[in-house]
Parts: C-alpha cells; sequence; structure tokens
C-alpha cells in the first residue's frame, strides 16, 4: 500500500465509523430503522466477533489444530471462562496472557 | 460548582476505572501497528480519525497483510456497525441539543463512553423531568474526552515502546483476548449464540480465502443465522431489544 493510500484508506474509514456513530443521533424521529434492519444489528456484534476470535484461536501455522499442542487455544479457553464466570475485560485479557504464557513455557520444555 | 461542571467532572470519573483497561490495549494498538510497518505518524493518526480499538487493531492486520482498501472499509462498516446500536440508544436524549453538540459527541461514541453514558441517562431520568436544566451531556463528553486523550497518549506510547516489545510475548493475542471479553455479554440468549458459533464456523473455514473476505462471509451469515433464529422463537419469548451494556473494557 502506497503511503497515498494508507492515508486515505484512514481517512475514509474515519468517516465510514463516524457515519455510523452519528447517523441515528441525526436522523431520531425522522427515519424509522425497519423492524428487519433492527433484528439484524442486534447479531452484528457475536456474529463479527467470533468471526475474529475462531480462526485466531483454532487455526496455527495456517491450519486447523484442535489438538492440546494449540497454546492460543487452550489459552483462548481460559480466557472464555474467565469472561463468563466475571464479565471483567481486564480480567479476561490478563488470565488469557498470563495462561498462553505459561503454556508456551511448559509446551517448550 | 456549576452544574456543567459537576456532570463533566463526573463523566470523567466514571470513566477512570475504565481507562485502566484502556491504557495498555491502546498501547499494545501502538506497539502492533508500527510493528505491522504503519509509519508512526499514520498509526497515530487511525487513533484520532477512527477512534475505534477493534476496528483500528483489524485494520493494522489487513495493511500488513496487503489487503485492498475496499476490502479494507467493508471490514470497518462490518466491525464497527455495533456503533448504530449505540447511536440509536443515545439519540433520545440528544433531541434537544443544538446540532453541533450532536456532531461533537458521535465522535466521542465509542464502546466505553456509550457504557457510562446510558447508564447515567437512565438513572437521572427525573432530573430532565423535574423540569431542571438537563446538563446530562456534559457528563457525556467528560466521558468521550477522558478515554479520547487517554487512547491518544497510550497509542504514542505504544508506538515509542513498540520496537522494545519482543514477538515471544505474543502481545498480538490480546486482540482476540479482548474480543473474547466483549463477546461474552453479548451471548445474552440462544440466536445469539447460533449468530456467535455459525459465524466462527465459517471464519475457521474460509480463513485461507484472500483478503479476509472469510472474515465478511462469516459476519454475514451469522448475522442470517441469527435472524432466522430469532424468528423461529415462539412470540411468548420476548426478545430483548435493548443493546446489553458492553462490559467494563
Amino acid at each position: 500500500m502506497t503511503p497515498a493510500t494508507l492515508w486515505l484508506a484512514i481517512v475514509a474509514g474515519g468517516v465510514i465509523t463516524y457515519a455510523i456513530r452519528l447517523s441515528l443521533i441525526l436522523l431520531w424521529g425522522r427515519v424509522s430503522v425497519p423492524p428487519a434492519v433492527q433484528r439484524g444489528l442486534r447479531f452484528v456484534p457475536p456474529a463479527v466477533l467470533s468471526a475474529i476470535i475462531f480462526p485466531e484461536i483454532l487455526r496455527h501455522d495456517g491450519a486447523l489444530d484442535l489438538s492440546l499442542g494449540n497454546t492460543r487455544l487452550l489459552a483462548g479457553i481460559v480466557a472464555g471462562l474467565v469472561a463468563w464466570r466475571t464479565k471483567n475485560a481486564l480480567l479476561t485479557i490478563a488470565a488469557g496472557m498470563a495462561a498462553l504464557w505459561v503454556l508456551q513455557a511448559v509446551m517448550k520444555r | 460548582m456549576t452544574k456543567t461542571r459537576i456532570e463533566f467532572l463526573s463523566g470523567v470519573r466514571a470513566e477512570l476505572p475504565i481507562l485502566l483497561g484502556v491504557t495498555p490495549f491502546g498501547m499494545i494498538y501502538g506497539a502492533l501497528a508500527v510493528a505491522a510497518g504503519l509509519p508512526s505518524p499514520a498509526a497515530q493518526a487511525m487513533s484520532s480519525i477512527v477512534f475505534a480499538g477493534s476496528a483500528q487493531f483489524i485494520v493494522t492486520q489487513l495493511i500488513a497483510t496487503g489487503t485492498p482498501p475496499a476490502v479494507l472499509l467493508l471490514t470497518v462498516l462490518v466491525v464497527n456497525l455495533r456503533h448504530m446500536l449505540y447511536s440509536a440508544s443515545v439519540a433520545p436524549y440528544m433531541q434537544n441539543l443544538p446540532r453541533r453538540w450532536k456532531w461533537l459527541l458521535a465522535y466521542l461514541l465509542t464502546d466505553e463512553a456509550y457504557a457510562v453514558t446510558i447508564m447515567h441517562y437512565r438513572q437521572h431520568e427525573q432530573d430532565a423531568q423535574a423540569g431542571q436544566a438537563d446538563k446530562r451531556h456534559w457528563y457525556f463528553l467528560g466521558a468521550g474526552l477522558a478515554l479520547w486523550s487517554v487512547w491518544q497518549v497510550s497509542t504514542a506510547v505504544g508506538i515509542f515502546l513498540g520496537t522494545q516489545v519482543p514477538p515471544s510475548w505474543s502481545l498480538d493475542f490480546t486482540l482476540a483476548l479482548t474480543f473474547i471479553a466483549l463477546l461474552a455479554p453479548v451471548l445474552s440468549d440462544r440466536p445469539a449464540v447460533a449468530a456467535a458459533l455459525s459465524a466462527g464456523v465459517v471464519a475457521v473455514v474460509g480463513a485461507s480465502w484472500p483478503y479476509k473476505t472469510g472474515l465478511l462471509a462469516a459476519a454475514l451469515i451469522g448475522i442470517t443465522v441469527g435472524v432466522w433464529a430469532d424468528s423461529r422463537r415462539k412470540p411468548g419469548q420476548e426478545r430483548q431489544d435493548e443493546p446489553p451494556a458492553p462490559m467494563e473494557a
């Protein structure tokens, strides 16, 4: 990516994000969001977040890896349990990183 | 102290515990962006122009893998679409504000500022009805500006320290971990879980497709499955229309 394209992409990404945030604050009462779109919007966060998480933890070196040797998968499960039990983001990240470092140290031996 | 000032400072104060989590997140973003080959000014500018943590992480990865700008922007759109829920959620409280306030506060409408602001709006419903001047937008401004400042500074620190962090620390894993933290509270019912699982499986299958098109396919299929699962439920089962409050980040 050339520097010009990079800057253009950053600005366009900013405009898109800002337009989404401003959209209904500005249009409230003037347009009604179709019920179908409202129903769909509710599933954007779970769909997008898992679509990013799953490949990150289930794949290793470019292939599916469901073995116990996949440290990121195990650390991800630990983080998932902490997230579910505590609902605390900082604790989730800390537990996941700690688990990954411990597993990596253990596996190296 | 004036009402305005009290509201502003309360907003800043409410945001403080969240900033504790945002600071390392911002530093990691800065470090990753530099590691991915972004020039420092571009990495810093993204934090002020895009100002959306998770999207910035993904954009950084996409740039590193040479993704075409069109796919990049489509990904930003899909990843940030959840902010439309926040926009709809705060909109009723902001209708009497001058337009310049709407434009300003929309820029500050992040996951973290939304989380504390919507709570404040809901808990102080009566103040406005009692005929008192409604200054709650100053609270929003306080929370939003506190987050904004910390995000800029932590990005800068991350850019500065970035080259000194060895890859063996696996700091890139914090992206997946942050998203796991954000995912847990939105899995509030079966259709949401169905959306998450189907999107996850498609994303794994499509992971080797070029330019992360697997990610887009996964998101669209996940949303479709969620809507379908939701429509199959009995009328007696209430749908939860309120967006869940994001957990403390």
